[in-house]
């Protein structure tokens, strides 16, 4: 059997991903192209005695070096010399579509074209001569609808056989007029006598590049021959200041106009029939027309948004219950099974626990990326982009940074985990850096209980008017946030916006089912593996140092006496008054265990700092266990007011020991309050920054930052309100 | 016939593209997506808030920053 490497390469939008997952179905893997979160798809098809290595090459209009995906696909075209690329063109939108074809033949490669959503062309009265394109471009081209899987055999059949002829693909050459034309023969003379980078490239294509001031080339070209580099940027000089002078143009102004030029001449020669004007509105622009009106537009987007978090955060609540009933199963069979001991603690405590709360997410995640996947694949995002550009500009961000906000809490109760990996949708760089970062103050649903227990204890009366604010509180904050780092450390000026906005479509189902089980299965392995690590290691710094000998004896014999008293107890309430107390000195225990162990010590340690916000040794263990997971402050408040484990019923006693105690107050309340808001992303969420972000670093820089800037803030606060007499 | 910058042009105004005039990326994103002088042009509309706009051209729609579209100038009937 044969084995041929197979590229597929396509603007975004021409169908791409759809005719991949046609081709190799179940048989795909999901991985990053090396160094950057471009997502590379692999898979494999087999037919007739062929076996067909497939890469998805991301979604790009050209192959300049400006965007990491464009980067990756020309990278890849280098390094792994694919046999044959299949370049998917959007019948019903063919002049651009064959803009990037025009590139892969100008640079010699055997290409194969898959003429995509005939169909779609023909519902709009466009009719294409497939066999006069191919006969004009010099290569196959190949009808197909990737939604039906039409077309795609003959597809596979056509590329084989162009790989396994090996035929070797003469550059295409096109005329760009007098000027230029001279002037690239003239650097293809030095190149071609130079052997200048010839081996991997056609002498006429790295003129061409040198032309259009290509960063990737230049600095190769530099490498290999500085004089000859040097030489060659010269005659793009004067050539350039020529063109300024007499035609108030310059050369990569110019290739463009005359590759596009090319392409018109050739879609006129016959290709195309039209039964009407190109620029009639069709059934995708009267539902704009609605979806986008000034008015109504807004509207529907708010319902759509609020249907998307719905979904995610409502529908999926049955099956995390499934999760949840089975973790708890889990621990109970092995706390059973077990004897008292630190092995049982690590394994329910440290182990379950933590990987319990990790893939507790998974139905959430699913759900996500299956409402983001319809959104997506059905074409209404980038109309969510186009509204919402306006303010989020404002910002440094992005139009698309708005669904992310949205899932990690910008209606109170999302998930930042979502939200970060939601940030994959934005195209541009350093907004979607911006993005990821400031997503996290969103207020998610793990910070509720907290700022539902301190609010209702606190600020009883305003607490749904309270509530509101903390939330714009969290918008204002993330989106100024990431203005500043707009400004300081991910300065630049804002991408191009320059976006399509493509025909909507009815999402497939295979599609969408594809697309959620990869990201989903993504999250799974690569969180669990991180987070099984990192929840013992907090776990074991909640347990250790053990309490000395000594006060261990003595909560034992403590419990020892009441246990005595409390078998010769009579009366049931005696007894009852009994259990009472030895529930106290369990609590008591614990309590003292938690301040023993190393994350007490160092929340003591902090108190010297934190007093200054108003928080005690108490409230910095809670803050500390809060970076596992935010619903554990609650928790470790309750243990270290000595209350037990806190669950449902115990928060309102932690509720009312709040309220009493005198290291309390509604300032510090509020303080608190704002220093969770703000403070370091749980570590599944910093996991999935590092993951989503490329670096640890960024994973590092936001507990940093976002402590420091939590800290601060509730340092205003309470000193402010100090002095106010609060 | 005049010539107009882009951004002044109306919703549902029509004319051919006569120079776009920046370079770098946003010159290069610009004209890969087709916008190059001769290139017929209609206005579809504008967001809500007025920017982006979006453009028909070649038969699909593309929208821009008003910012972006300042480069553009269009020549109008």
């Amino acid at each position: 059997m044969s084995k041929i490497t197979l590229a597929l390469a396509g603007n975004p939008n021409a169908g791409k991903t759809t005719l991949f997952n046609e081709l190799t179905g179940a048989r795909q893997h999901v991985g990053n192209y090396p160094g950057v979160t471009v997502e590379k798809k692999e898979g494999v098809y087999l037919h007739d005695g062929y076996e067909l290595h497939i890469v998805d090459l991301p979604g790009t209009y050209s192959l300049t070096a400006y965007s990491v995906e464009e980067v990756v696909a020309r990278d890849f075209l280098v390094n792994e010399k694919p046999e044959v690329i299949v370049n998917i063109v959007d019948a019903s939108n063919l002049e651009r579509n064959l803009y990037l074809s025009l590139q892969f033949l100008e640079r010699g490669i055997p290409v194969c074209i898959a003429l995509n959503m005939i169909d779609v062309a023909k519902s709009r009265g466009i009719e294409i001569k497939s066999q006069k394109l191919s006969e004009l471009l010099g290569v196959p081209v190949v009808p197909i609808i990737a939604r039906s899987g039409y077309g795609k055999h003959d597809l596979m059949k056509t590329a084989a056989r162009v790989a396994e002829e090996k035929t070797v693909q003469k550059p295409l050459q096109i005329s760009y007029g007098d000027d230029l034309d001279r002037v690239i023969q003239e650097m293809e003379k030095e190149i071609i006598s130079g052997n200048f980078l010839t081996d991997t490239y056609p002498a006429r294509w790295i003129a061409l590049k040198y032309l259009e001031n290509d960063e990737l080339v230049l600095s190769k070209g530099n490498a290999a021959n500085p004089a000859l580099s040097e030489k060659l940027t010269g005659m793009t000089r004067s050539v350039t200041a020529h063109l300024e002078d007499t035609m108030d143009t310059y050369p990569e102004a110019l290739l463009a106009d005359y590759r596009y030029g090319y392409i018109h001449s050739i879609v006129r020669k016959g290709v195309i029939r039209r039964k009407d004007d190109e620029n009639r509105l069709y059934t995708s622009d009267k539902i704009d027309r609605i979806v986008t009106h000034r008015f109504l537009g807004p509207l529907i987007m708010l319902a759509v948004l609020l249907m998307l978090y719905q979904f995610t955060f409502t529908y999926s609540e049955v099956p995390v219950s499934w999760f949840e009933a089975f973790f708890s199963w889990l621990s109970d069979t092995v706390s059973t099974a077990l004897d008292q001991g630190f092995l049982k603690s690590l394994i329910v405590s440290g182990i379950i626990d933590g990987v319990g709360g990790v893939l507790g997410f998974v139905p959430l995640i699913m759900f996500m990326f299956f409402g983001i996947a319809v959104l997506e694949d059905s074409g209404y995002f980038a109309r969510v982009a186009f509204m919402m550009d306006r303010i989020f500009r404002i910002f440094g961000l992005h139009g698309s940074s708005v669904m992310a906000y949205i899932l990690s809490g910008g209606i109170a109760g999302g998930c930042a985990v979502p939200g970060v990996m939601a940030t994959r949708t934005l195209k541009s760089t350093r907004e979607r850096m911006a993005t990821l970062l400031t997503v996290p103050f969103m207020n998610c649903g793990a910070k509720l209980p907290l700022l539902a227990l301190l609010t209702g204890t606190f600020f009883g009366k305003n607490k749904a008017l309270l509530m509101f604010v903390l939330t714009l509180i969290s918008w204002a904050g993330a989106l100024l946030v990431a203005k500043f780092l707009r400004v300081t450390i991910i300065r630049g000026p804002a991408t191009p916006f320059v976006m399509e906005l493509p025909p909507y479509r009815f999402p497939t189902f295979k599609g969408l089912a594809i697309h959620t089980w990869e990201r989903t299965w993504q999250y799974i392995q690569k969180a669990g593996t991180v987070i099984l690590g990192i929840s013992v290691i907090i776990w074991a710094m909640m347990t250790f140092p053990e309490l000395s000998e000594k006060e261990i004896q003595r909560f034992e014999h403590q419990q020892e006496t009441l246990q005595i008293s409390l078998d010769a107890a009579i009366s049931p309430s005696e007894a009852g008054h009994i259990r009472k107390q030895l529930q106290d000195i369990d609590s008591q225990e614990a309590k003292e265990r938690l301040r023993n162990s190393v994350a007490g010590r160092i929340g003591t340690f902090m108190e010297r700092v934190t007093k200054f916000a108003g928080f005690d040794w108490r409230i910095n263990i809670a803050l500390l266990g809060g970076f596992a997971a935010k619903e554990v402050v609650v928790s470790t408040l309750g243990t270290a007011y000595s209350l037990g484990e806190a669950d449902a019923e115990a928060a309102k006693s932690l509720s009312e020991t709040l309220a009493k105690s005198p290291s309390w107050s509604p300032l510090v309340a509020l303080s608190l309050i704002i220093f969770t808001m703000f403070y370091a992303p749980c570590f599944v969420a910093v996991v999935c920054i590092i993951r989503e972000a490329g670096s640890w670093k960024w994973g590092l820089f936001s507990m940093v930052f976002n402590t420091l800037l939590a800290f601060t803030l509730a340092v205003i606060v309470f000193q402010l309100g100090s002095l106010m007499g609060y | 016939m005049y010539r107009v910058n882009m951004r002044k042009m109306e919703d549902n105004q029509s004319g051919v593209i006569s120079a776009v005039r920046v370079g770098g990326e946003l010159g290069r994103r610009i004209r890969d997506m087709g916008l190059v002088p001769g290139t017929p042009v209609r206005i579809q509309g504008r967001a809500p808030l007025y920017d982006p706009v979006a453009l028909r051209i070649r038969g699909f729609t593309l929208t821009l920053r008003n910012s972006e579209a300042d480069h553009i100038e269009v020549e109008v009937a």
